[in-house]
Parts: C-alpha cells; structure tokens; sequence
C-alpha cells in the first residue's frame, strides 16, 4: 500500500496531470489508499494511473460497487488497481447518486472489466457509458429492480413457526 | 447325518423334478410339489422391486451438494452403485431419478421444470440438502424457496451439505418407498389427474 | 472434413461405391454456415450450470458466450442482514470447493478492520488447513477435469484421496465441508490431540498418491494429444483480463499472492511457485499437479514449526470466551451474551483483502458501518474473472478444445454467481 504521504503525492500529481477537480477526496484507512475521483474524469484519472504515472497500476483486480445509503451521493464504483513490480494497491472510487447514476466505461483500458461492470450495472443500476454489451449477468434478463441497494428489501419468505403457521399461507392452499 | 439327509433331499428334489418336466405327477402330488418350489408374487411387486434396484439419476448438481451427490455416486468409500443407481445420465429422457442438489434459484428453477417434464414416467425426485427443501440458509430474494413449489418430492435429505451417508439413507428411504407404493405416476399420487400442460413444454 | 483452420477437404474415390455418385469436390459449396448451439446450464461438462452460447463453423468455435447467472444466491445480499460471525458461513459457501479461502478472505478483511492480531498458533493452523483445502479442492478438479476429457479412472483415485483430506478436516472442524472453522481473530478450537499424527500419515501416502495419478496421465498419448497447445492464452491478454491464478502461472508468469504479499505468516515457509512455459492446457496440469508437492511442503513445514499458545485472540470483545471462564467471570458472561446475540461492533471504514486461492486471487471487501452487521460485503471471486477468457482460448479452435478449456479454467459456479 502507499503510505498516507504517498498517496497524497499521488492526488497531487493526478491534479497536476489530468484536471484540477478530478480528486474529490483522499482517504487513508487502516492502511490501504483511497483516491476519490469525480465521476466524469474517472476514464482520465485511470488512463493517466495505467500508464503515464510516474508509479504506473497496470492491472485492475477488481470493480464493485457499493451502496453508501444515509451518505449521499449514495453509490459508487470501486477501482482496485494493482502493480506487480511495486506489489502495491490502490482504491479508486468514484460516486455517483441514484437518480443520475451515469459513469464512463473503462473496458478499453481493462479489459477485466467486462463482465464486473455487467454485474455493477445488474446489482446497483449503475450505467456504465459506451460499454459494448451490457446486460444483466446475474439476474434474469427481465428482472426490474436493482438487489444490492440498501433499500431494496431482502426478499424471501417468513419462517414458519408455531404462532404463525396458520396465517401464512401455503402452496397448497 | 444332516448332511446325508440333505443329499438325500436333493436327490429325491432332482427326481421330483425330473417327473415333474416329464408330467407323470397326478394333481395333488403336483399341487404340492409347485407350491414348493415356486416363489409366488404379484408382477407389481416383481415390478417394483426390479424399478427400485435400477434407479438411473440424472446427472444434475447446481452447486455444494452437488460435490457430496459426486463424492457419493463415485467416489469409492460411499459408493451408490451398490445399491443399483450407478448409471448417472446425462440426459433426462433416459433418467428416472432426480436428486435436486443444490441451490435453486430464479433463473434456474424454470429450468430444473423443464428437465423434470421431460424425464419419462415413472420417475422420482429426492430434493438433496437445505437449499433444495427450503430456502436453506438463504431467504432473501434470489432462491425459491424449497423445490416443492413447483416440483413433486418424494423423499427429502437434511443437510447442509448432507453427508454422503445420509444420501444413501434418502435412496434407501426411495426404494421403500418404491417398493411399498402402489401408484407410481404422481399425478395420481397427488390426486392430481388433469392437470397436464395443454400444448406445453411436455414434449 | 474440417481442419483446423476451417478449410473444407474433401476425399475423392475414383470409382462410386455401389453404384451411388459422389458429387466432385468443386461442385459443392464450402460450408461457411455459421450455426449456434447451446451447450447448455444442464450438460455433464459444463462444471456447474455454465451456459456456454456457441458460434460454430463446422467444427471449429467462431465465438463464445458464457452466460450466467444460474445459481445466483444473493449471498452478498444476506450478508447484510446477518452479524460478522454468520456472515462467515454465508461466505464460504460461495466458492464451494475452497470453502476455507473464502472464510479466510472475509476474516482478513475484518481484522483489518479490527486491527485484530491474529495469534502466531492460529496462523499456522489457518495455513495448514487452507492447504490442505487447495489440495481436496484440485483433487475434484482432477477428477472431473479428466473425466470432461474422457478419462473415467482418475475421478475415482481423485475422490479416494479428497476423502482421505475431508476426514482430516472433520476431525478437526466437525463438518466434511463447510466447517465455519476460520472465525474473525483465528479459530474457533484447537486441534484435537491425534490430528497432527493423522495428517502426517496423509502427507507421506499422499506423495505416492500424487506419482500414481501423474503416471495415469502425464504419458498418455491420447490425454497429450488433447491438453498440448490447446487453449493458449498470450501472457499479456490473461493480465489485462484480469486472470490470476494456476492459468497465468501456466504462462510463465510467477505472480502469487502467498510469495508476492505475504499474509498469515506464509513468509515463515519454504516452497516454491510452479510455472509453466507456454500456458496451454496441458501447462495448467502440471502447474496444478506440482501445487500438490508445494501444498504438502507447506504443511509439513506448518506441523513441524507449529507455536503453543491461544488458537484465537484473546480480546474478549471480538472473540467467544472459553466456556470454563463463564462459571466463574462475570466478564466473561456479559461478553459471551454480548457476542451471542448482537455480536461485536466494526468501526466504521471499508476494507480489501486478498488471498490466493487455489483459482487465483481472491479478494473480500467488507464496508462496515459502526454496527454489529457489515453494511456490504463482496468477494471478488477468482472464477468470475477468469471465465472472461473462456473466448479468447475457444476462439479458432474446435469445439472438443473447448470442453477442455474450460474443464482446465476450472470454473466454480457458486463463485461466478455468488
């Protein structure tokens, strides 16, 4: 991991590099790095760490999203960029609200994220722009609904027990 | 002296028998010497004893009990094919048993129907683990929950995964089954004739 | 006949056989008729409910589409509903193969959150069981990978030993599979006193065990013919796909997270990462086979050095006291209530941990939002990643190579679709 002072170098150079407002936010946590990037230049900020930084991150590991629900704006993508020479990671995040969840695709870049964008898109509803294929990858094609945010309730059927065997009803009723 | 007797015995049976091919035996001698010999059953019990013998599974696992139903069709310590169900097929239309391990979930149930239509009568289904009774540990919005919704179930397995000696057990509990159970089509096990597809997917 | 590349051959006979005509080759049109099959969620060589939507031309594979989706359990969804120590047990049975990775993963990620030590005892036993797990774990896919090749006998030698393995670990955790042995601070018990001296005897018979099953396969021309430069896979796509594991090891790569960021005290050990040279399905063989010989090292090394002391972290607040204390200490009651019905209280902050697990890397991320329940957990699952390439090694090959590459991708559907 790059140390708080690291990765603050890292925030500074990708102001410098790429756009003034492109870093929201740093945050340092238990020891692992995250670099909060506005939604719009996410595509810029992870071209520029791939491959012109000075300490590049070649290989994307993983992209999820998450769902942050009393914090607005309530989702968000993460990025977790790997370097193999440094044997380094780094988290990038980008944030989007419910009501505009619009975010750059970066399967040009990593191609790795095909099939994880599929599943951020079929989970959270978050639309990943100029992504060649996307669907839902887990659910049913014709599901309505987004699962995995927090306000989507979690399904299923109440336990029977004694006291409410007899209200419940039955498939064979 | 038991000994001697008892070759007497034979020898006395293989000379009855010997008559009895040739027809010189008068009719109570005959009546006689058949209910000795002869080992009296209704053919459905002959049928269903020779149904619960040969069970074919299909060779369906969707996910953690489908490693133990493996481990127990063949893998060598608890071993299925001692008990006749050795011949795991691959598709359903040569199957008469389905042992439903593993999750069931939304996407996937239309499909375990689907197999289940088109495995031929008469057939079976033992619903393996939790996930597959009930919801398992799982209750929340992707799983059905229990395959008996949609599916008839004869026996059902606890376990999550059961051990491989429970699935034997659930077997063994299936061939009683079979061999005490007079009707074998399950609709009219359920009291439920008349309710095939029109049209449908029963191809 | 189709060769390899597509093109249409056809024989010729001077005479027609039986007085029917053979049309001459150049009459016919050369079959460029794409035509799509589905090898569908139920099928004998999909492992699981893969569903692979193919493009063929003749024989040979235009293009691929693994669908998924089938078995998709909301496990990541659950987790929210439950406290940290049941959320283990739904994780593990995501990748149901390696069920004790799974838990190890979650559990890193909470002691980072916790800034829980994990004692040096129960490291080392966490060690010797997630061997022994990647051993049981390439066992079934050595079974089932031949058997998708058509060879029948491994599977049952594979099995016998995989038994030999889940005994070791019901001895230990209870349970053949599944065993929520790998609690948040190190593990739920110690080892009960013949443990040792039994996987000792497992590891000796086990060596032998591995030569047999090599001798069984590594001469056999039909399994050659099969396996060699079939699946091939460049280096530098497999890393911009993601691919980690056994199948980029396979290409030369020696990338592994047990050398690479050590974690557990897997830096106290000596063992080696196999790599191949060419990453064909053959390479993945041997990767996997010498990972056995590697994994036994490793627990030998684990047994041989294991320190004394507490299997699990003494801070009360995160783990179970020992049942004696509880008759005694009022303490002890109150944390024992206190765990048992709410469970201990994560502050507020997000984590990823990363282990290897025998299908590559395997990460956990848990944002925990200050209360007994993890506001979101997600594994990023090996199997999900590596299926991106299922394309690229079936594309231009036919489609028998197919089955066989993703026989050796060794996909867990359970991981795929969480």
């Amino acid at each position: 991991m790059p140390d708080a002072t690291g990765l603050e170098l890292i925030a500074q150079r990708v102001r410098e590099q790429v756009a003034e407002d492109a870093v929201a936010d740093t945050i340092y946590h238990r020891g692992q790095a995250t670099i909060e990037v506005a939604p719009t230049s996410v595509h810029e900020v992870l071209d520029y760490l791939r491959d012109r930084d000075d300490e590049p991150w070649p290989y994307l590991m993983s992209l999820h999203g998450v769902d942050y629900l009393p914090d607005e704006p309530r989702l968000a993508v993460h990025y977790q960029l790997l370097s193999m020479e440094r044997l380094d990671r780094l988290n990038v995040r980008a944030r989007v609200g419910v009501d505009e969840p619009k975010l750059p695709t970066v399967v040009d870049l990593f191609p790795t994220a095909d099939h994880q964008e599929r599943e951020v898109f079929d989970m959270f509803g978050v639309v990943f722009e100029g992504h060649p294929d996307l669907r839902r990858i887990l659910m049913p094609e014709d599901y309505e609904g987004f699962p995995q945010r927090r306000d989507f309730p979690m399904g299923g059927e109440p336990v029977l027990f004694t006291y409410n065997e007899h209200e419940l009803p039955r498939w064979y009723d | 002296m038991a000994e001697g007797s008892a070759r007497v015995d034979l020898r006395v049976q293989r000379l009855r028998a010997q008559q009895l091919l040739r027809g010189d035996i008068e009719d109570e001698e005959l009546e006689r010497q058949v209910q000795e010999r002869l080992v009296f059953t209704t053919l459905e019990k002959a049928q269903n004893w020779a149904r619960k013998n040969a069970l074919w599974p299909l060779g369906y696992g969707t996910a953690c009990c489908a490693i133990e139903m493996i481990t127990t069709a063949a893998g060598p310590r608890a071993d299925l094919s001692r008990f006749g169900a050795e011949v795991v097929r691959a598709s359903p239309r040569q199957a008469d048993m389905l042992i439903l391990s593993g999750r069931l979930s939304v996407k996937w149930a239309q499909v375990a129907r689907r197999l289940y239509d088109q495995m031929l009568e008469p057939k079976w289904v033992i619903s393996m683990g939790a996930c597959a009774s009930s919801a398992g540990m799982f209750n929340n919005y992707a799983l059905i929950a229990g395959a008996d919704k949609f599916l008839p179930i004869d026996v059902y397995v606890p376990g999550c995964p059961p051990r491989p000696e429970a699935l034997i057990y659930g077997v063994l509990k299936l061939q009683d089954k079979i061999a005490n159970d007079p009707g074998l089509g399950w609709r009219k096990r359920y009291n439920a004739e008349g309710t095939e597809e029109k049209g449908g997917s029963n191809a | 006949m189709t060769d390899r590349a597509g093109e249409v051959i056809h024989s010729e006979l001077e005479e027609p056989i039986t007085g029917t005509r053979l049309t001459p080759a150049e009459q016919l049109e050369p079959e460029t008729e794409l035509f799509t099959v589905n090898i569908g969620p139920q099928h004998p060589a999909t492992h699981g409910v893969l569903r692979l939507f193919c493009t063929l031309e003749g024989e040979v594979v235009r293009d691929v589409k693994p669908l998924v989706g089938y078995v998709h359990t909301g496990i990541e969804k659950s987790c929210e509903d439950h406290q940290y120590w049941k959320t283990i047990t739904f994780v593990e049975r995501m990748d149901y193969l390696s069920y004790y990775f799974n838990a190890m993963a979650f559990c890193m990620a909470v002691e980072r959150l916790l800034e829980e030590e994990v004692p040096p005892r129960a490291q080392y036993l966490r060690v010797a069981h997630l061997e022994l797990n990647r051993i049981a774990s390439h066992l079934f896919w050595l079974g089932t990978a031949i058997l998708d090749i058509g060879a029948i006998s491994p599977i049952f030698y594979a099995l016998r030993d995989r038994e030999r393995v889940l005994d070791l670990f019901e001895m230990s955790g209870g349970q053949r599979m599944h065993t929520r042995y790998f609690q948040v601070g190190g593990v739920i018990e110690d080892i009960p006193p013949g443990w040792e001296g039994e996987v000792r005897k497992f590891c000796k018979e086990f060596e032998t065990r591995i030569d047999q099953i090599e001798d069984l396969l590594d001469q056999n021309e039909i399994f050659l013919q099969r396996t060699r430069n079939t699946g091939i896979v460049s280096e530098e796509r497999l890393l911009a796909l993601g691919v980690t594991g056994p199948l980029l090891r396979a290409t030369g790569n020696p990338w592994d997270l047990r050398k690479a960021t050590p974690y557990s005290s897997y830096d106290h050990f000596d063992f080696k990462v196999p790599v191949g040279t060419i990453g064909d399905n053959y390479d993945r063989f041997r990767v996997r086979i010498q990972e056995f010989r590697e994994s036994l090292k490793i627990i030998e090394q684990a047994l041989d050095g294991m320190p004394e002391g507490p299997w699990i972290t003494t801070n009360r607040k995160v783990a179970l006291p020992p049942r004696h204390e509880l008759a005694t200490s009022m303490e002890a009651l109150i944390h024992h209530f206190k765990l048992v019905t709410e469970g201990f209280r994560v502050p507020p902050g997000e984590a990823y941990a990363a282990i290897e697990s025998p299908r590559g890397e395997l990460g956990c991320y848990v944002l925990a939002d200050g209360s007994a329940k993890p506001a979101r957990v997600h594994m990023r699952d090996p199997s999900f990643v590596n299926l991106q390439a299922v394309p690229d090694m079936a594309r231009g090959e036919l489609i028998a190579d197919l089955i066989t590459s993703v026989a050796f991708l060794d996909p867990i559907l359970g991981g795929i679709d969480r």
